[in-house]
């Protein structure tokens, strides 16, 4: 199976401060790889350093074709979709001017179809859609950030901690329907997860960071299965 | 009596509506950029001079006007990109500083380009009294233009995707990059925006207070405590704010302060609204949580 994403030397800095100091690691075409770690391995700066939202330095490549140093909109309307860190959500708009802004890169009339289409898999954005996005659950604004990065119909989908501040049920949901809308739209996810054994169980390929550096990468399977790396940097 | 009243109100409601518009066009800049741009009365000004220029070289009222706008929006958004991208991240004294200095720059231009001399300025409007004498055929018309301006402005923000696209940018730059939104652009645009509507409130405003390149100095204070008094950050807020101050401005003058008095009105406004409510009558208080 070929790459679709592939980052080799990636350094990434907020002004003086160094986050990430050279990491190579890849994401399979249709695959899903977990960045996992603990609070400032930087992880969320590597999703940003992606898609161009922070200084960086080093390759990275979306099919082949460098993308390191492009403007961020230009990366998105190559095909990859960020949830961001906190979900991103525009407060002060409705749900359905956040889906319409989700869906900006792409043909207007193509969007009711994929709207309705995301409905069967959120059927409560739907009930929500006329209402102030400010005013949903902590759920229903994972899954609208994660309805406004698919109506982009993304070949990447960058998601920073999905399971962030929810209450376990809503996690298990959000990845259950994220295991149903990987399989129908083929779309290849970098997963960024402080919760390591969900997100161990979703990927198949792993990375560990600490402080800006790999630590281990492999699948999925055996990292799991890595007593030493389990205790010293995923903590379960 | 109540007929006095009446008209003071009407003619408050027309005057108001100039504000209203210089309102929002400092509203639409704050919104995206929180500065407010000092700036925005004199280009208001300068634009009003170039629809006279184009007058006086022959060319029809409207004509002239629509250039007018056109040509504005064109420096409206090359004021963005040349003069305010640098200062993105700049702190905010330095970004007050350019403001102001764009304002004595835009105040002298208008001087060294049109003269200091106070010039009449024409109406496109009939000179008779309308509405059974209450208003000017100039009141009338020019409270019409600005109805139009604000209707559209709102329909464009409400009901098109670059309007919705520019609200998020200014609500939100980070994740409306991550939708594919130029945020950049859309700052400029605003910029265009605000100018264009500053044009046509100079245009409306000059055939009353003839036009020089002081001008609009007065009526930006106006301005700004009608977008104050409405909410700084809530365009509709600083739409009504504006025909609200219109109307206390005249009632005030005629019967409590006297006309010489009447620009202390604003300022009174001003201060009052910082000091007992700062987010104004309709603003949005941001709550954080800790």
């Amino acid at each position: 199976m070929t790459n679709l994403l592939e980052a080799k030397g990636l350094h990434a800095a907020y002004g003086e401060t160094r986050v990430l100091h050279g990491i190579d690691f890849a994401v399979r075409q249709g695959g899903v790889t977990a960045l996992l770690g603990a609070n400032g391995a930087g992880k969320t700066t590597t999703l940003r350093a992606i898609c161009g939202l922070v200084r960086t330095t080093g390759n990275v490549t979306l099919d082949g074709k460098r993308i390191e140093g492009m403007a961020t909109e230009d990366i998105v309307r190559l095909g990859v979709a960020h949830v961001p860190e906190g979900r991103g959500t525009f407060m002060e708009l409705t749900v359905e001017e956040n889906m319409r802004l989700g869906a900006y890169t792409r043909p207007a009339r193509e969007t009711t179809a994929d709207f309705e289409h995301m409905f069967e898999y959120f059927p409560r954005l739907k009930e929500r859609y006329k209402q102030q996005a400010g005013t949903l659950s902590g759920g229903e604004q994972q899954m609208l950030a994660i309805v406004r990065a698919l109506v982009l119909r993304p070949r990447l989908l960058l998601l920073d901690e999905p399971s962030f501040g929810l209450a376990p049920l809503i996690v298990q949901e959000i990845f259950r329907i994220l295991a149903r809308i990987r399989q129908d739209a083929g779309v290849s996810i970098l997963l960024v997860e402080q919760n390591a054994s969900i997100a161990l169980e979703f990927a198949e390929d792993a990375y560990v960071l600490e402080t800006g550096r790999i630590v281990m990468a492999g699948s999925s399977a055996d990292i799991s299965k890595d007593e030493g790396i389990r205790r010293s940097y995923l903590g379960y | 009596m109540l007929a006095g009243v009446i008209h003071q109100i009407m003619s408050g409601i027309a005057t108001g509506g100039i504000y209203a518009s210089v309102a929002l066009a400092l509203v639409m800049i704050y919104q995206a950029t929180h500065h407010v741009n000092f700036a925005q009365g004199e280009m208001a000004t300068f634009s009003t001079y170039i629809a006279l220029t184009f007058i006086n070289a022959g060319f029809p009222y409207w004509i002239a006007f629509l250039a007018a706008v056109v040509v504005s929006f064109a420096i409206g958004v090359a004021i963005e990109r040349v003069l305010m991208r640098p200062l993105a991240n700049a702190p905010i004294l330095a970004s007050v500083g350019v403001f102001v200095g764009l304002l004595l720059i835009v105040n002298s231009l208008s001087g060294w380009f049109f003269d200091y001399t106070i010039k009449q300025f024409p109406t496109p409007f009939p000179d008779r009294p309308m509405m059974g004498g209450y208003l000017s055929g100039h009141e009338l018309g020019s409270t019409a233009v600005t109805l139009v301006v604000l209707l559209s402005v709102y329909l464009f923000f409400r009901h098109t995707r670059l309007g919705l696209a520019m609200r998020a940018a200014a609500f939100n730059p980070t994740s409306s990059r991550l939708v594919g939104v130029r945020v950049g652009w859309m700052l400029a645009l605003g910029w265009g925006l605000a100018a264009g509507i500053g044009a046509v409130a100079g245009c409306m405003v000059a055939p009353i207070v003839f036009l020089d390149p002081n001008m609009m100095s007065g009526i930006l204070l106006y301005a700004f405590a009608g977008a104050l008094l409405g909410g700084i950050d809530n365009p509709l807020g600083a739409v009504l704010g504006g025909f609200a101050v219109g109307i206390i401005e005249n009632l005030g003058g005629a019967y409590v302060v006297g006309t010489e008095l009447k620009l202390t009105l604003a300022l009174a406004i001003i201060v009052t609204v910082l000091t007992i409510k700062p987010t104004g009558l309709m603003g949005r208080k941001v709550y954080s949580r800790v």
